[in-house]
């Protein structure tokens, strides 16, 4: 590009305003807390330095955070992994099934809308939603009312209340929430895959389910490997259902990484135990970020 | 999927014969029910499980207290005894008005801030050569992945030595923070494929960066734009988490937080908790049912354009 210093100048400005906003809130601050998590850090301040001390009483000492003496294990770090496996294999499982099924019919437009209107509503008013669909009394809670009706020998089911039904019952709203981001994705590349290959095979004989295994899927690879990662690291930093749904509970039974940080850090007043629990959910994210850097920086930083 | 026969799967003619007559017609017409009814039930429930909650959140919001208590939502539909009165109690006394221009209050400068600053930035990134530019850009690239928890204590122990943790400003400068990795990373992708020629002849012509910035960039760039915005408006106005950090004033705080006071002070008062509800998702539905497009077009140029 042809351009004179001045020109090379003021368009360094133009970044000005964004390494400082980035540097003084994002990057300084996780120095910082990096720090914190080697220290006390009582009354969310600097005290007494106490090296890995909360990494290690974080995963032997607090059940909360991790308790692998029973089967099944519980903790927070425990239920995350349930949040991951669960939540990303039913979102996308049922974004691609919709995204095929909805190719096929005329009203596609309106079955993808109303998958994927949860997206745009606030996790609070979801889980609001789904508070309401658990409630325990068969007059007001959809689910216990379905299967009194069914069953009338069925119990009601207080689903948010039990440490056995909690974690289920908070990812399948999630999932409810996150199929429609799975599905819009997987839509857009699955009408990007050449008509004449489908039909061309149909041609040679190929059935439906050997179509979709050997030519859909493998094309759709990249959406959903895209797809996989985005979900994952939405779903490490999940908080805003669980507060309002069960605040972390019964006791401690639906708490998350997310959550344990907020509850340590700003109700217990545990700075440093706090830093340690957000240390190790950026731990969590690296090799996400490097897997993202690296693709960036093989498809060309610069054109 | 009506689509065009090759002469190899044309059926034989006497096939088309047969299938005019009347036995023919309901073979036809099984045969259909078995592909394609089966399709069309799915579909049905499935759209049914994404509505029907709502639906229903929606239909209790409008029902009065006693009729929530005693009998289930879908038995309204016999006999609806709704109105509003659920709406002017959690917008009266219960103080969701404010928390209505709370949000507003919140979401409008958090949007603006990290778009504007954003497009400046990305537009460097894409069309400014500098030192270590693409390096730079990399690490832009890595923050969109950092927990935002790694900021609270620091950020907000930052706005409280500058005395901003009471007002609006502490939150807008956070989201603006957290907004800006994306809102470089989506514009700078979408600026670079804008037409080299015309900013070249423009630098010829000796336009200055901000009139190219202003003049080319920004009027070819709106549909980019349209998405971020949209974007960032509702991760802003949907967001609860960091407005229970950066808002310690109860009076300041948005209708995410205010609803979860609701709950937390009345429990399951579910005439307030609807209407509650539906007070957070009625500008995002807005939102969404009018700009659609955009909305899943940042998406996608977020996840699929990496």
């Amino acid at each position: 590009m042809a351009m004179r210093k001045g020109q090379a100048l003021t368009g360094l400005l133009f970044i000005l305003p964004a390494v400082i906003f980035l540097g003084v809130f994002l990057v300084y601050p996780t120095i910082w807390t990096i720090f914190l998590s080697f220290n006390e850090g009582r009354g969310l301040k600097f005290s007494n330095w106490v090296g890995l001390e909360n990494f290690v009483n974080l995963f032997t000492n607090d059940p909360k955070f991790l308790d692998l003496s029973s089967f099944p294990p519980s903790g927070a770090v425990f239920n995350n992994v349930l949040w991951v496996i669960f939540n990303t294999l039913f979102c996308v499982g049922f974004g691609l099934m919709i995204a095929a099924l909805a190719d096929r019919v005329k009203y596609e437009r309106i079955v993808k809308a109303i998958v994927f209107l949860p997206m745009a509503i606030a996790a609070t008013a979801v889980a609001i939603i789904w508070l309401f669909v658990y409630s325990p009394n068969p007059d007001i809670g959809l689910l216990n009312a379905i299967l009194t009706f069914f069953n009338p020998n069925f119990e009601p089911v207080a689903w948010t209340g039990r440490a056995d039904t909690v974690n289920g019952a908070l990812i399948v709203a999630n999932i409810w929430t996150q199929t429609g981001f799975a599905m819009v994705v997987l839509s857009a590349a699955l009408k990007g895959i050449p008509n004449e290959i489908i039909e061309a095979s149909r041609v040679d004989g190929a059935k439906e389910f050997q179509i979709f295994r050997h030519i859909t899927l493998p094309m759709l690879s990249l959406a959903l490997s895209v797809v996989t990662v985005t979900l994952i690291i939405n779903v490490l930093k999940v908080f805003d259902i669980i507060y309002i749904m069960t605040a972390g509970g019964p006791g401690s039974a639906s708490r998350v990484l997310a959550y344990t940080m907020y509850a340590e850090t700003f109700q217990g007043g545990k700075g440093g135990y706090g830093s340690a629990v957000a240390v190790v959910l950026l731990i969590l994210v690296i090799p996400i970020m490097a897997l993202n850097i690296r693709r960036f920086r093989t498809e060309g930083v610069t054109k | 999927m009506t689509t065009p026969l090759t002469p190899i799967t044309a059926p034989p003619p006497q096939v088309q014969a047969t299938s005019s007559t009347l036995a023919g017609r309901r073979d036809k017409t099984i045969s259909w029910l078995f592909r394609r009814g089966g399709l069309h039930l799915a579909l049905v429930i499935i759209c049914l499980i994404w509505l029907v909650p709502t639906v229903g959140l929606f239909i209790t919001s409008l029902r009065p207290r006693p009729d929530i208590a005693s009998t289930g939502w879908w038995t309204t539909i016999s006999a609806p005894r709704l109105n509003f009165d659920n709406y002017a109690d959690v917008l009266g006394s219960k103080g969701m008005s404010g928390g209505f221009i709370n949000s507003l209050m919140i979401a409008i400068p958090s949007t603006i801030l990290p778009v504007l600053i954003g497009a400046l930035a990305a537009f460097s990134f894409a069309w400014v050569r500098f030192p270590f530019r693409d390096t730079l850009f990399l690490v832009v690239v890595g923050l969109m992945v950092v927990p935002i928890q790694m900021t609270f204590v620091p950020v907000l122990t930052i706005l409280n030595g500058l005395s901003l943790n009471q007002s609006y400003v502490g939150i807008w400068l956070a989201h603006t923070a957290f907004g800006l990795p994306f809102a470089i990373f989506l514009l700078r992708n979408f600026f670079v494929l804008l037409p080299g020629e015309l900013i070249e002849a423009a630098y010829l012509d000796g336009a200055s960066v901000l009139g190219i910035f202003f003049k080319i960039i920004m009027p070819l760039s709106v549909p980019a734009l349209a998405s971020l915005t949209i974007f960032q408006f509702l991760g802003v106005w949907n967001d609860l988490l960091m407005s229970l950090i950066f808002i310690q004033d109860p009076n300041a705080r948005p209708l995410t937080a205010k609803v979860s006071t609701l709950l937390s002070t009345y429990g399951t008062e579910w005439h307030l908790l609807s209407a509650g509800a539906f007070l957070i998702m009625i500008v995002p539905l807005i939102v969404f049912f009018s700009l659609q497009r955009y909305f899943v077009a940042g998406m996608l140029g977020g996840a699929v354009k990496s």
